[in-house]
């Protein structure tokens, strides 16, 4: 049952990283693709209906991750308290932003918010990247099980761990990368014009920053922690996951030549999909992995009780089904270029 | 209040508190947006639809502002209460969890919907787009207010091995009846903002001439639905929460009425001002009798004071406590009378042309806002000096590892963004007020909020 809700928080973080990971991109991309208000409008008006809704899934998964696995979420949460801040900073900024951006039209407050969007959303994706860094390196976990990480130490993977050391702001550029490249490939997919081509273009460049951080990081994880090996070579079919974001990349690039925009933004989701199922398979059964490597948390010292993880997946199916209902109506209604239309801004 | 318990505390009410500002405003005005989107289906007048795509913009703004705040406190039981979540994440969790699962994807799909998609859904399927907002809000309503009342009235729930909470009934927690009443009580407030903020624009505009056909509907669409959440706020939901802190709190009900001796017939205290240390109420204005007559139904009834519990069972912030019960309770009395007097004058045709009334359902305004955030002082406030009342003390229930230098640090950092977005609000708000809705003539297009 645990390896049950393992999995389901797995794919409900997966389901956060593709979605809000391409309105996050948008972001980041923001004043790189669009240069007049118009195209920014563009920009915005592409994610404007979809943006909430898909930062819902953090919720969703923060949640179920705490009713799931209690001790996990008390320890990492607790642990990770500067960066989770400033991640709630972040985002309150970059809500504020996509909101309030178009309510006056005037040269100092458009330009403001134009510019906290787009910073707000890159150190959104690099802190992400980093927390995941964090989770693969392990945390300096003791009997407690709790630990307490400062925003930085002295950059190395030692005993005393911060958030940021070079592994994990490295993870942080990787992942702003690969979701520039997700940004750029859903706006490219909504829009028309120059836009259209910037972020077709922006999104090419993106890809070899991905693919070269890719090999760079794959090559030092597992020189830095050879123990993820184990579980490949364990269980052999997990290098399916491995070969789907390759092939994803490799796909990204194909689309990309192609022109086929619908399909250069689904062989992102598979590349992304695959780096988070393979980072989830190295490190199962761990959730959080102990620096010393044995206090960590596993998916069986931080369950909640039986009963309520029986009853909890009732619910959490029923609720699944309302929500894939809403996101396909939402998603279909609001399906097609936003150029168009991009004047009264509807999208 | 010192050390890191006491930071980390602040923290909590200081966020909850801001925070708790705009889903009131969102779950009254969702009601009263699904009250003028029916009328503008039953009677095909587009007055109507007009006034709820004004008062949509001002809940756009207001909506966002809860999102942004609210993510911070789920993120709150794990960064802050991390001793608590650990211990009973297991149970807790459910509910919140569901919040998200069921009412935020909810609100958020249709919001975006009944935002921008007037014109592609069609008059009954905005109707529908606006029901499901209004859906959702109060769903998210019930299921943070049931996590509430479990940590109020812990039911369902079994110890495991460590002594954490397990569940062990889904319907005992779901069904939890401190959560029905405490939600219904809770509901009724947030319907008193909506219904005197929309009356106070509308009272506002009939007194500056301005925009008065929609002066006229949102002072009656006010004044009609608040009124009767006005009564029923007070009975039967305030009365059924106070028998319950009478039976299950009774520490509470002694602080929260500065009741320091037990007695047979104890008075209630309309003012006071309690002095613990001397476990006595300085300049009393008592009604004798009636704390009992009030709880009990029986005006010689035995009330437990103070003096029946030990000191450590007292709730730790008993003025605190004190003053925020009557501050809303006194609130509460106002309403009614304001309401009642206003729906009269409704009634004899007369309610437009009063400018003693006008002005003073304009100056009302901020007193809800009031009257909600005391509300649940009282209800936190008096769970003290517990977590998980009579079985988990606060003190036991924060971080360990996060010291106080980090909780100041970020409490300090809330409160500049708060002060930033709250600044930002009443601008923005403000702005809407100011320009009004679209003029009953008019054939102009709906106006998009994200993007316009």
């Amino acid at each position: 049952m645990e390896t049950i809700w393992f999995c389901l928080v797995a794919i409900m973080l997966a389901v956060y990283v593709l979605l809000d990971g391409f309105d996050l991109g948008a972001g980041a991309i923001h004043l790189l693709v669009a240069k007049t208000n118009e195209e920014k409008r563009q920009v915005i008006a592409s994610i404007g209906p979809v943006w909430d809704g898909n930062e819902v899934w953090l919720l969703a998964a923060g949640g179920t991750l705490f009713f799931a696995f209690p001790v996990l979420y008390a320890s990492s949460f607790s642990g990770f308290y500067l960066p989770l801040m400033i991640v709630l900073w972040l985002l309150i900024l970059r809500g504020a932003s996509i909101e309030f951006r178009n309510h006056v039209q005037s040269a100092v407050w458009i330009p403001l918010w134009d510019f906290l969007f787009c910073a707000s959303s890159a150190l959104l994706a690099i802190f992400y990247g980093a927390a995941l860094g964090n989770v693969v390196r392990g945390v300096p976990l003791d009997g407690s099980g709790y630990f307490f990480e400062p925003l930085w130490t002295n950059w190395r993977i030692g005993e005393q761990t911060g958030i940021l050391d070079w592994y994990t702001v490295l993870v942080g550029v990787l992942a702003l990368f690969a979701l520039m490249m997700h940004g750029s490939l859903w706006v490219r997919l909504k829009t028309s014009g120059a836009v259209n081509e910037r972020a077709g273009r922006l999104a090419n460049v993106a890809w070899w920053g991905v693919t070269l951080l890719t090999i760079l990081v794959t090559a030092v994880t597992f020189s830095v922690l050879p123990q993820l090996r184990t579980n490949f070579s364990r269980w052999p079919w997990g290098f399916i996951f491995p070969i789907l974001s390759i092939a994803g990349l490799v796909g990204v690039q194909f689309e990309l030549r192609r022109r086929n925009e619908r399909d250069a933004f689904l062989a992102s989701c598979a590349y992304l999909t695959g780096m988070l199922t393979s980072v989830v398979f190295s490190v199962y059964p761990m959730v959080l992995p102990a620096r010393d490597g044995v206090h960590s948390l596993t998916v069986s010292n931080a369950k909640a009780g039986a009963y309520g993880l029986k009853v909890g997946l009732a619910w959490w199916i029923v609720g699944m089904i309302l929500v894939a209902g809403y996101f396909q109506y939402v998603y279909r209604s609001s399906a097609g270029k936003v150029a168009a239309e991009a004047d009264d801004a509807q999208k | 209040m010192q050390g890191p318990l006491g930071l980390h505390r602040l923290h909590f009410a200081f966020t909850i508190t801001f925070h708790y500002i705009f889903p009131q405003l969102t779950m009254g005005l969702a009601l009263l947006l699904v009250y003028l989107k029916t009328k503008a289906l039953r009677t095909g007048d587009e007055h109507y639809n007009r006034a709820a795509r004004f008062w949509a913009k001002i809940f756009g703004i207001n909506f966002l502002l809860g999102v942004v705040t609210g993510i911070p406190m789920e993120f709150q039981f794990g960064t802050n209460w991390a001793e608590f979540s650990k211990t009973a994440g297991g149970v807790i969790g459910q509910t919140l969890a569901m919040e998200g699962i069921f009412s935020f994807f909810l609100e958020s799909s249709f919001l975006g919907l009944f935002l921008f998609g007037e014109k592609r859904l069609g008059r009954v399927g905005h109707w529908w787009a606006g029901f499901f907002v209004w859906l959702g809000s109060w769903l998210s309503g019930y299921l943070i207010v049931a996590t509430d009342a479990w940590m109020q009235y812990p039911v369902g729930y079994s110890r495991g091995p460590n002594g954490e909470f397990l569940l062990s009934s889904f319907w005992k927690l779901l069904l939890n009846k401190w959560a029905l009443w405490q939600y219904a009580h809770t509901m009724l407030g947030a319907v008193q903002t909506g219904c005197f903020v929309m009356a106070a624009v509308g009272a506002f505009y009939l007194l500056t001439k301005r925009f008065e056909s929609y002066g006229k509907t949102f002072v009656k669409a006010g004044v009609l639905v608040g009124v009767v959440a006005a009564i029923l706020q007070l009975v039967p939901t305030g009365d059924m929460q106070g028998k319950m802190i009478a039976d299950f709190q009774p520490s509470t009900l002694a602080a929260m009425e500065g009741l320091f001796q037990t007695e047979d017939g104890a008075p209630i205290a309309i003012l006071g001002q309690p002095d613990v240390p001397a476990r006595k109420l300085d300049n009393p204005l008592v009604v004798p009798n009636m704390l009992s007559f009030l709880t009990y139904r029986k005006w010689k009834a035995h009330v437990s004071g103070l003096d029946s519990f030990s000191q450590d069972q007292w709730p730790d912030q008993i003025p605190l406590l004190y003053y925020s019960y009557h501050v809303m309770v006194g609130l509460g009395t106002i309403f009614i009378a304001v309401l009642v007097l206003a729906a009269f004058l409704l009634w004899r045709g007369t309610l437009y042309t009063s400018r003693w009334m006008l002005w003073t359902l304009m100056i009302c305004m901020p007193l809800p806002y009031i009257a909600n955030t005391a509300g649940w002082m009282t209800a936190e406030l008096g769970r003290q000096p517990w977590l998980i009342f009579g079985l988990m003390r606060t003190a036991t229930g924060f971080s360990p590892r996060v010291s106080g230098g980090n909780t100041l640090f970020t409490l300090l950092g809330f409160m500049g963004m708060y002060a930033l977005l709250t600044i930002l609000f009443f601008f923005l708000v403000g702005r809407e007020i100011e320009h009004g809705p679209e003029p009953d003539e008019s054939n102009r297009q709906p106006v998009a909020l994200a993007a316009d």
